[in-house]
């Protein structure tokens, strides 16, 4: 299509009037330091040179797998910049995941973050032939590791210099004859179902995603945002990679995954994007923070709070807000609002995203009353992230936007949402038949999602296809709809809910340990630990007082009011991505989780008042152990759990 | 360039009571010499008779070659010893990195009339400061708490900055007194790790108070044993466990004699 590359345009900005402005920063030694475009271009350059004097060539891979480090990023672009192919690894991988996509991905060169990579990196090595060396960013700890596999990020550069001294023309030469049509990026799709599957994602696919969001969204030049998402998320390297670089955005790495939230008060973020995990944990963090309050600022927060959720969904549904309401709301504002944006460090944020999964309602409604100007976004990593967008003024809970100009959408004769455009991928590395399966004939991408488009043009998610069932007496259930529900619970972190072809939805439920310590001090409520703490009695009652909010509230949505929850289970484990309960991006597997915890969901489906089983569990290292369970199943209606406990007894 | 401490036959008492006598060690780069013993053996005494908190009744203290012996704690730690207390000696409503940065305070050479003009030279020596400061932040892992009052952090991560406020004054000579006492065990191995990372990558030499005799057997290169107030054994630590003397001084003479037995 067109010559333009990402390492062409990021060059240009060295150049350009960009070039004195700041591209990045990275918190060292407690201080911002400051990265301009044209010492970005720089620096790429450097490295790049670094990396053709290692036998790096057009059309090889590069892996960077660590926290977002500037030096990552450099390698991203330095390794684009000579036409061969990026991708990042999820940093919190084990060791043997690790090894799977470095090795499908024939990966020839790796940049590491720091001594927990390289060490996970040495675990797989003879599985690593293809890879010519590691490079790291943070020495530490690997001063005194002699191994010529490895090679300190500075010294490549130094290695570049020499080379770039030797062959003066190269890098223009190389960086030149890069075409829009070359892949750039390999994405790794988490993927609920099956391994992990390589997205190539071209120049061309990345920019005119990029170039058609610039016509949707009020993208400012300068605009600061945190990289803090993983950075093998197809949605960071769209923003910290190929927006930054189009757009001339400030990406802030933060010190440290402890520090982040800090750090976006620091930086003061003005766009903001987050997966619905990150909402929830916001969500949570203001419940937690105010149920140790005061009792007046505890009483002027649910009441003006309460004010403005109601404001907000008057607005969504384009209802008139009463002058009384608005006033007090202004008021609110003020008291309330303004204070918590400060503390949450999103005063500055003129836009915030949602993507990636769906955002329960209620959550969506809480941050958007906050003042946070809350939008969904709709897309995947074949799509080059988001190609469906909430316009300003039309943000809603129910819906996910309007597609980009260049989209197409259309609802397939089963229900499911596809798409078509230049963003679109064009297949998964080494596997056509994953690629045939998704991308057919006229460029059309099954998503896997059913939705449809309502009257305003907005596109609708349901939930994914092929999890929307119905139970036995022909009532609708939609277990993400539900499990969204829970989780706006500040006491509830994951859940699943159960229902396809049985009589009754039934509930696993996960608690957040952070809420829950607090709650338990508060209470006095003694205990030893998660597995402790999920079991007692007094948890238990907390939790069923919340299903039964959520149970009452499904009465008002008729399609979904039989799909009530009644009978539920607290896990003593957290539902862990190590385990393959949950992707990298905390999407539920479903068919894992029905593997794994047969017994358990027997159990709900029966009368029995406890199961006992053993559950394996996979630690960070990558070995596995196993706990033992004695799990109390909880009824929700109060009588019927009676009868079963008196004749337990 | 590497350090030394010499210690020779110091002693000290506290009106009748003979708290240490005749004590004599060396500390030495690249070295963690380990100080064990019962309940008032005198390895505090020790300590204090080092850092200056008390001058010793007899007997010298040598730092590479130079008598510090009975200087003040204040010129002791300018001469390059820098200490950790048994019990957490910070000041609780600062800053973990004002804290750490007091570590550097005897290193700072800006006066009155200069710091009050500040730019120039006090703001370089300042930024320097602050730098050698972040350093031993980023050292010990406690960049999220750098600006957390210190009264307001577990006991565990108190006694991590302590030791980041010894190492901010790029001692010489680094004396812990029980700096994992009252932890558990995940909080005992990351101190380990530092000290050990400490002895590797600089030229400090170190001296070790602990109770903990897994820790003490595993990371020292050299013990001394002392029992009310006087050293009875000295080695590596394979010869210590093995010593008749140790044992009886720590579990009774029975059970020296029936372990005596046991293994015959």
């Amino acid at each position: 299509m067109t010559d333009d590359t990402l390492a062409k345009i990021l060059q240009a900005n060295g150049r350009g009037p960009l070039a004195a402005r700041d591209a990045m920063r990275e918190k060292e030694f407690g201080i911002w330091q400051t990265v301009t475009w044209a010492e970005y271009a720089e620096e790429v350059r450097r490295f790049s040179l670094g990396l053709a004097k290692l036998g790096f060539r057009r059309g090889d891979k590069l892996a960077v797998v660590g926290d977002n480090r500037r030096r990552l990023y450099f390698a991203q672009l330095a390794a684009q910049s000579l036409g061969g192919i990026s991708l990042a690894v999820y940093q919190d991988s084990i060791a043997t995941e690790l090894g799977y996509v470095l090795e499908h991905a024939e990966t020839r060169l790796i940049v590491a973050e720091n001594e927990e990579q390289v060490d996970k990196l040495f675990e797989i090595r003879e599985r690593l032939g293809n890879v010519a060396k590691v490079v790291f960013d943070d020495p530490r700890g690997l001063e005194l590791v002699d191994d010529p596999w490895l090679a300190y990020f500075p010294d490549v550069q130094a290695m570049g210099d020499e080379f770039g001294r030797e062959h003066p023309e190269f890098f223009d030469r190389e960086l030149a004859a890069g075409k829009g049509a070359d892949t750039a990026m390999l994405c790794y799709t988490s993927g609920t179902t099956g391994a992990p599957k390589g997205a190539m994602l071209t120049n061309d696919n990345l920019l005119s995603s990029v170039e058609e969001s610039r016509i949707a969204e009020d993208w400012r030049t300068g605009d600061e945002l945190i990289a803090y998402l993983p950075m093998a998320w197809v949605g960071d390297s769209w923003l910290s990679v190929a927006a930054a670089i189009c757009f001339g955005l400030t990406i802030n790495c933060p010190e440290n995954r402890e520090t982040t939230r800090r750090d976006f008060r620091e930086v003061g973020v003005t766009v903001m994007v987050g997966p619905p995990a990150y909402w929830e944990g916001m969500l949570t963090r203001v419940q937690v923070l105010m149920d140790e309050a005061d009792w007046l600022k505890r009483s002027l927060f649910r009441k003006f709070m309460d004010v403005a959720v109601r404001v907000e969904r008057m607005r969504q549904s384009r209802a008139p807000v009463p002058t009384g309401l608005a006033a007090l709301n202004a008021v609110g504002d003020w008291l309330v609002r303004r204070p918590l944006r400060d503390l949450l460090g999103m005063t500055r944020v003129r836009r915030a995203y949602t993507g990636g999964a769906p955002l329960g309602p209620d959550t969506f409604d809480f941050i958007r009353a906050i003042g946070i100007n809350l939008k969904q976004l709709y897309g995947m990593t074949e799509s080059s992230s988001a190609c469906v967008y909430q316009p300003d003024g039309e943000a809603n809970s129910e819906t996910v936007g309007r597609p980009l100009a260049s989209t197409e959408i259309r609802i397939s004769d089963t229900g499911e949402i596809q798409l078509r455009g230049p963003q679109m991928f064009h297949g998964y590395f080494k596997n056509d038949k994953a690629t045939g399966e998704t991308l057919d004939d006229e460029g059309w991408l099954a998503t896997g999602d059913a939705g449809f488009v309502d009257d305003r043009g907005h596109l609708r998610v349901i939930d994914r296809a092929k999890d929307v069932s119905h139970l036995n007496d022909g009532t609708m259930f939609a277990p993400q709809f539900l499990e969204n529900k829970l989780k706006f619970s500040p006491y509830i972190k994951e859940a699943v809910t159960l229902g396809k072809d049985r009589e009754y939805v039934a509930a696993i439920i996960n608690i957040d340990l952070e809420a829950m310590e607090n709650w338990a001090e508060r209470r006095g409520v003694a205990y030893s630990g998660y597995q402790d703490l999920s079991q007692k009695d007094e948890v238990y009652d907390l939790i069923h007082g919340e299903v039964d909010r959520i149970n009452r509230s499904l009465a008002d949505d008729s399609a979904l009011a039989g799909a009530r929850i009644r009978r539920f289970l607290i896990l003593n484990k957290e539902l862990d991505a190590d385990d393959g309960e949950i992707t990298r991006t905390r999407k539920i597997r479903r068919g894992v989780i029905s593997e794994r915890y047969g017994a358990i969901i027997e159990a709900l489906y029966s009368d029995l008042g406890r199961v006992e089983t053993d559950i394996t569990v996979t630690y960070e290292d990558g070995s596995t152990g196993s706990i033992h369970a004695d799990l109390r199943v909880m009824n929700m209606d109060a009588a019927a759990d009676e009868d079963m406990r008196a004749a337990a007894d | 360039m590497s350090n030394r401490l010499e210690v020779i036959d110091a002693a000290k008492s506290f009106g009748g009571v003979l708290a240490l006598s005749e004590a004599t060690l060396t500390a030495e780069s690249r070295k963690i010499l380990a100080i064990i013993g019962p309940n008032g053996a005198g390895k505090t005494t020790l300590i204090n008779v080092v850092s200056g908190v008390y001058p010793p009744d007899t007997g010298s203290v040598l730092l590479n070659g130079t008598d510090i012996t009975g200087r003040r704690a204040f010129e002791v730690a300018r001469y390059g010893i820098a200490r950790t207390f048994q019990n957490v000696a910070l000041f609780a409503g600062m800053t973990v990195l004002d804290n750490i940065l007091l570590g550097r305070n005897m290193l700072m050479r800006s006066g009155v009339l200069k710091c009050g003009v500040f730019w120039g030279p006090a703001r370089r020596e300042e930024i320097e400061h602050r730098r050698r400061a972040e350093e031993v932040i980023d050292f010990l892992n406690i960049t999220d708490i750098r600006t957390a009052p210190a009264g307001s952090l577990p006991l565990g991560l108190q006694k991590r900055v302590e030791l980041g406020r010894a190492l901010a004054a790029d001692p010489k000579v680094l004396l812990l007194d029980e700096p994992m006492g009252g932890m558990n065990l995940e909080e005992k191995e990351s101190i380990c790790r530092y000290v050990l990372d400490v002895v590797e990558m600089s030229d400090t030499a170190v001296v070790l108070i602990e109770h903990d005799m897994g820790v003490v057997m595993d990371i020292s290169d050299q013990i001394i044993v002392l029992d009310q107030g006087r050293k009875i054994s000295e080695g590596p630590p394979d010869h210590v466990r093995n010593d008749e003397v140790v044992i009886e001084a720590y579990l009774g003479k029975e059970h020296a004699i029936s372990r005596d037995r046991s293994e015959a």
